[in-house]
């Protein structure tokens, strides 16, 4: 006998996600649907789907979704916020999308101040084209392209992303939160909200940056890439609240 | 009858965007279309509207996307080296069925080129804009008036078919100036109802999207696309016709070239040779009824271009080879004279095809 938890948020499509076993992208789903139940504004929320593992976003959020180009989503969400300022708009990126091809992208629209969220997936990895190397892969880090670990001297190093868009006036909230745990589910929950709330209260960009795991391209099992995340990824990248204005204004 | 003012071809378009109900202008300055950004800047904090400059023309045409697949009147203008890093997204763009009009004033090429006017972009609009199978409706106004009268059918257009559309102009019509009649202006219209704008709680979610895995699914989506592309070839095909019904040598040429192909017919016409002139309005769909029209009573066809012969070939296409067709353009943002064109007439005239 099973007993059900909790009801399937309805800012979710019920349909099977693809995402493979023991990734983390459903986890976060659910949060960012549960979110928008609580505050109650499906009918006026419009996602952006980036391109990569989340490319499919479009078909299990349950409010108006965007279908961006590689990296432009932040430049998508600008143009439906900019034609529906009362909506709420979030983009939902990985590192490849947000960091990479779509770094000039995110840079400005944080710049700017843009007044939107940005769900952004870290798991060091390119997913959805089978683990090559990220802006964000460990230094020594094993990929498909990076297959004797990643030499930083000729690969260059992994952006932290949250403490280099901190620096910036237009951000509202930079916070990195992990799924790894029941207390981090929590907290990365209460931090989705928090950036959710700011937009509504027209305080600017913000980015909740969730260090994720990708066992299938990691070559792990998901219990081992959570332990791995722990033992790596949260070395290299700390959680924490990189600006947050609080009650200010821009 | 409303009043005549005098107006720079890009200042015109940006006001004849306005009057046809656009409030959103995303767009990275190039020249020699910045006008037409500074124009709407000054202009939309005061109407309501919104100006955005972008950090790219790739981010522009992206800003673009969002806002019309939200569901606005939405338009960047840019030059060619622009409309290049705009591909990507106008790929997305028609893939996503989204409307929106897009400016080319063309400047020469390629590469940095130059940024005197050119028509070497035409390729670019007609052919391949962008990756995969889709079109866009490209008008090629010759006239400031009539880059203000396009403007309002292109947004209509565009709307009807949801695809993008494109104002093909040059530096020279951007930078000159000439008296114009603005249209009656029209107070944007919330009517899109398959937009991404929130669905209220009344409906199933809306999503805007070109990714299609199936590949049967994919095949449908573009075959339906086509065959709008198809109703707009049958019905939109736009074309004006100068003392082309008894010509023995029949101009064709667009946007300015076709000034200057126009006065050449003059002075031909007045040497008694039979020159006519059919200047495509919309280059696509390519105006072939318009062609075929003359292609009985023609010798020759002659393609007046500024670039190095790229319109050229849909002539011959149009009219099936039925006639010779040759070409004569200067490139590189020089302007052909009248009397340059005259001497093509002449020698064609005298039998050398």
């Amino acid at each position: 006998m099973s007993k059900i938890m909790g009801e399937r948020p309805k800012a979710l499509v019920d349909v099977p996600l693809h995402y493979c076993p023991g990734c983390t992208h459903g986890i976060v789903h659910r949060l960012v649907a549960e979110v928008i139940d609580e505050l109650g504004i499906e009918g006026r929320t419009v996602g952006v789907a980036s391109v990569g593992c989340s490319v499919f976003t479009y078909n299990y959020f349950a409010c108006d979704m965007v279908q961006a180009p590689h990296g432009r989503a932040p430049a998508v969400a600008t143009g439906v916020k900019r034609a529906r300022p009362d909506d709420v708009v979030f983009t939902y990126q990985g590192d490849g999308d947000l960091a990479a091809i779509g770094m000039g992208e995110t840079v400005h629209a944080a710049a700017r101040g843009e007044n939107i969220v940005a769900i952004f997936i870290n798991n060091a990895i390119y997913g959805m084209t089978g683990g090559q190397m990220a802006p964000t892969t460990l230094p020594g880090q094993v990929t498909q392209t990076t297959p004797y670990g990643r030499d930083v001297k000729t690969a260059g190093n992994p952006i932290r992303v949250c403490e280099l868009l901190s620096s910036l006036d237009g951000v509202a909230l930079a916070q990195r939160v992990t799924v790894d745990c029941v207390k981090n589910v929590k907290a990365a929950k209460k931090a989705i909200k928090k950036a959710f709330e700011y937009q509504m209260a027209g305080k600017g960009y913000c980015i909740i940056e969730v260090v994720s795991t990708c066992p299938t391209n990691w070559g792990m099992s998901p219990g081992d890439a959570l332990q791995w995340l722990r033992d790596n990824m949260l070395l290299y990248y700390p959680l924490g609240t990189y600006k947050d204005i609080g009650e200010g204004e821009q | 009858m409303a009043e005549k003012v005098l107006m720079k071809g890009n200042e015109a378009i940006a006001e004849a965007a306005i009057a046809a109900g656009c409030r959103h202008f995303f767009g990275y300055p190039i020249t020699p279309q910045t006008e037409v950004a500074a124009y709407m800047s000054k202009r939309m904090p005061k109407i309501g509207g919104v100006y955005l400059q972008g950090e790219s023309e790739v981010a522009s045409i992206n800003m673009v996307l969002g806002a019309g697949a939200a569901g606005v009147r939405v338009m960047t203008s840019t030059s060619s080296p622009g409309i290049s890093l705009m591909a990507e997204g106008i790929s997305y763009i028609a893939g996503s069925e989204v409307p929106c009009l897009i400016v080319n004033v063309e400047r020469g090429g390629p590469g940095l080129g130059g940024i005197q006017p050119s028509q070497s972009d035409y390729f670019q609009a007609v052919k391949a804009t962008g990756h995969g199978d889709f079109h866009m409706l490209v008008f090629a106004p010759s006239t400031v008036q009539e880059t203000v009268d396009l403007i309002s059918d292109a947004f209509d257009l565009g709307d009807k078919f949801r695809i993008p559309t494109m104002i093909l102009s040059d530096g020279l019509l951007g930078q000159m100036m000439e008296p114009v009649v603005l249209p009656e202006p029209k107070d944007p219209v919330d009517n899109k109802d398959w937009a991404a704008k929130g669905h209220q709680d009344k409906r199933k979610h809306n999503v805007i999207n070109s990714l299609y895995i199936d590949p049967a699914e994919l095949e449908r989506k573009n075959r339906d696309r086509f065959e709008k592309y198809r109703i707009i070839q049958e019905n939109e095909q736009r074309a004006e016709e100068y003392l082309a019904d008894d010509a023995e040598i029949v101009l064709v040429a667009f946007g300015a070239s076709s000034r200057i192909a126009h006065s050449a017919v003059d002075m031909a016409r007045k040497k008694g040779i039979k020159a006519g002139l059919v200047r495509p309005i919309t280059l696509w769909p390519f105006p072939e009824k318009f062609l075929n029209k003359h292609a009985a009573h023609a010798k020759v066809f002659l393609s007046v271009e500024m670039n190095m012969g790229q319109m050229v070939d849909d002539v011959r296409l149009a009219i099936r080879d039925s006639k010779p067709v040759r070409f004569f353009g200067r490139t590189g943002g020089i302007v052909p004279t009248p009397a340059e064109v005259l001497q093509q007439i002449e020698k064609l005239n005298g039998g050398e095809f």
